[in-house]
């Protein structure tokens, strides 16, 4: 009889199990072994079995630990102590396997060897570790040349989309710029020390592959100005494969921008109208490109509903050049961060804070303009506090 | 002592040799079938990326696998998505079929690229957490079983997101999903005086509840929480350990519908409730994965080309997606929190 009647139900089916990928783990190492059981237990229980973290941690750090100890004393000893290390990731991703194998080995000397690959944070996630061990994984982690990213109430490790590495819509450079700011931003990254946590993310167009908009404080999402590029002999060939330019393209333009011409099977735009959604660009990739006058906005405030509610990102720079060093850019992180330490309160978002305060005074204290691409609608009621 | 603050390895050392070539310069891409896309630069560049999925909570071994795969069709470099997916490229296109017979030996499947669902982005759960009313890696194993026709073909008329949380907290982009599952917890958290005084800041954990249902005892030592008020987010047990509110019979799934966050047609959008409540049944949790079935099934049915789940609602309304879903409209579904006023309606343009 198994030790995990239930956890075994997962191992069936098509999709591929994580509990398969715990019992290759525990094969080989006692801590993974263990959480097979705490785990199980908590199938059986329904309830977590696992504690508010401790303070665990490197040397010069506040934070990228986490810790955790499980709620079931003596009888999984070797799960007992359970730490996470987050470790920042390359910007995009991308690895070669010279390193991911030394990766891999650090964390067969030092944990479970039970990882996520990555979490929602964009981390390496190394799941497992006792107290002891932390240190010396650490000491190894750099070594290699990898270092932890943030957790608490700090920068957390900004994540960017696969940019013009391997996308054509890009308008920026994602992964250079995610890379300068983490290199820039360490000590924030790694000595927690605002109101809360603050996330930033990079997305190179507005179909957003990192979700900037709803999951980072600091959201920065290309865009253009000027014409989307529209290339006919294309166009002509979507024709004759069958698309439907009226219904598929013209008529799905939330803008109303685009025009087609049936007798010459020719689309056209004008560009004033175009809200650079993204929609002819994703569905005809061969012939609509961005514009060529390429940035990005700054949008602010995205995070998930604790406590005040969801919010999704607002705009506040409609347009920035992203070019290095990209001074602009880290001086308003500054900025805000600044303002954000003298007004938020405890484990208040920065967004939150804004939205207690008003965006009015905000942009105020940034030395920023009010600009109508900031609003959906102006407001509807009359209760200005003039200021005259 | 190990260097602190050397930040993460530079990706530019991180890249294979036909994307270090075209950085920058890529013109189109295409998808030439379920998990398969070739990206051309000017200049005629060619690169065959394969997306195969991935549990996320691996072992070392499956990592060593994945790099197997790279090594031997890669040239010894792989990327990872922000879906947890893997991702093996290669120029040479004679290398796809191999690199999907690879995967297919693994037991992983390919797919997930255009309009399919991908991998879902979800939580640590009782794996790791210690505020979680539910798994994620299990609903997330139930419930990709139960779609994975979805990921391996094209079977949509749009991309599905699907997002799991294991509670409100919602560590990962749930909030703003087609489809998202996130664990609820239903009872107001029992108040454990003895430790509170040992192990907590008091004036803290009064100020942390945001509907102020927390309250020193009037008869006593220690708190009281007012059940009335409490909305059960759990921001009291984050800030102090002696206010659990995890329940085994209390907690459950909620399934929220229709989030995006792309701008293509229509702007990104929140998810809003459909399910409020289902029990938490583990190991394979069958009544959130028929309900995620038929949401699913009844907008295929019914969407049109290009239309995400958000937008088909949008279109047809929501009265008629609880008729066509069979899901019943309860007082959950009302909005009563400080923004409720804006979710109602104002017109006389509904349907039956």
């Amino acid at each position: 009889m198994s030790d995990t009647p239930l956890l075994d139900k997962l191992e069936e089916g098509r999709w591929p199990s994580f509990v398969k990928e715990i019992k290759r783990a525990a094969a080989k190492n006692p801590a993974a072994r263990d959480l097979l059981g705490i785990v199980e237990l908590s199938y059986k229980d329904k309830i977590t079995h696992w504690k508010h973290g401790g303070i665990v941690g490197v040397v010069g750090y506040g934070g990228g630990v986490i810790g955790r100890y499980s709620d079931v004393v003596g009888k999984f000893p070797a799960a007992e102590q359970f730490h996470t290390m987050r470790v920042n990731h390359p910007a995009g991703w991308f690895y070669d396997t010279k390193t991911l194998r030394k990766v891999c080995g650090i964390w067969e000397k030092h944990g479970s060897g039970i990882t996520n690959f990555h979490g929602s944070t964009g981390d390496i996630i190394l799941l497992g570790t006792k107290t002891e061990s932390v240190q010396p994984c650490f000491n190894d982690l750099s070594e290699a040349g990898f270092d932890l990213g943030g957790s608490g109430s700090s920068l957390r490790t900004p994540t960017a989309c696969v940019g013009p590495a391997r996308c054509e819509w890009s308008c920026f450079d994602t992964l250079d710029l995610i890379h300068d700011l983490t290199m820039t931003f360490q000590d924030e990254l790694h000595r927690p020390r605002w109101p809360y946590k603050f996330k930033i993310k990079a997305s190179g167009c507005p179909n957003d592959c990192v979700a900037a908009i709803a999951r980072s404080d600091f959201t920065i999402i290309g865009t253009w100005k000027g014409s989307i590029r529209i290339n006919n002999d294309e166009i002509k060939k979507y024709v004759e494969k069958g698309v439907d330019m009226k219904a598929d393209i013209v008529d799905r333009c939330p803008g109303s921008a685009l025009s087609f011409d049936e007798k010459t099977a020719t689309l056209s735009v004008r560009p004033d109208e175009c809200v650079r959604c993204m929609h002819c660009i994703n569905k005809l990739t061969k012939a609509v490109r961005p514009g060529a006058e390429k940035g990005a906005a700054i949008l602010i405030g995205g995070k998930a509903p604790i406590l005040r509610g969801a919010f999704l990102s607002w705009v506040l720079v409609p347009f920035m050049e992203m070019k290095p060093p990209y001074r602009e850019i880290k001086d308003l992180l500054a900025k805000m961060w600044d303002w954000w330490d003298e007004n938020g309160r405890n484990r208040e978002r920065i967004a939150e804070a804004i939205s207690r305060i008003g965006l009015k005074e905000f942009l105020k204290a940034m030395g920023m303009k009010p600009l109508p691409q900031m609003v959906k609608h102006p407001r509807s009621n009359p209760f200005v506090f003039y200021n005259r | 002592m190990a260097r602190t603050d050397i930040g993460p390895p530079d990706f530019r050392t991180m890249l294979p040799e036909a994307i270090r070539n075209n950085y920058g310069k890529w013109l189109y891409h295409e998808i030439l079938k379920p998990g398969v896309m070739r990206h051309v630069a000017e200049g005629g560049g060619e690169l065959y990326t394969v997306r195969v999925g991935s549990p996320r909570l691996v072992s070392i071994d499956f990592v060593r696998d994945v790099c197997d795969m790279a090594d031997r069709f890669c040239d010894g470099y792989l990327r990872f998505t922000s879906r947890a997916n893997v991702e093996l490229m290669t120029p040479k296109k004679e290398n796809v079929d191999g690199i999907i017979a690879a995967a297919k030996a693994l037991g992983l499947p390919v797919g997930g690229i255009g309009d399919c669902i991908s991998n879902i982005v979800h939580t640590q759960g009782w794996i790791h957490c210690h505020s979680a009313a539910t798994d994620a890696s299990g609903l997330v194993k139930s419930i990709m079983d139960e779609l994975y026709d979805y990921f391996t073909e094209f079977k949509l008329t749009s991309k599905l997101r699907i997002a799991v949380a294991c509670c409100i907290n919602m560590c990962g982009a749930v909030h703003c999903s087609d489809l998202a599952v996130v664990g609820v917890h239903t009872k107001p958290p029992k108040v454990d005086n003895e430790r509170l005084g040992k192990i907590c800041e008091v004036p803290s954990t009064i100020r942390s509840c945001p509907t102020g249902a927390i309250r020193k005892n009037p008869d006593g030592d220690g708190l009281v929480v007012n059940r009335e008020r409490c909305m059960y987010c759990g921001n009291c047990y984050t800030v102090c350990p002696a206010m659990p509110l995890a329940d085994p019979d209390g907690d459950g799934l909620a399934i929220f519908v229709g989030g995006k966050v792309s701008n293509a047609r229509k702007a990104p959008m929140f998810s809003r409730l459909a399910v409020p409540f289902l029990p938490n049944n583990p190991p394979r949790w069958p009544e959130v994965t028929a309900a995620l079935k038929n949401i699913v099934e009844v907008y295929v049915k019914h969407s049109r080309k290009y239309e995400r789940l958000g937008e088909w609602i949008e279109r047809i309304g929501w009265e008629r997606f609880f008729t066509l879903t069979g899901i019943e409209f309860t007082e959950d579904h009302v909005d009563d929190f400080t923004t409720a006023t804006e979710t109602y309606r104002s017109s006389m343009q509904y349907r039956w």
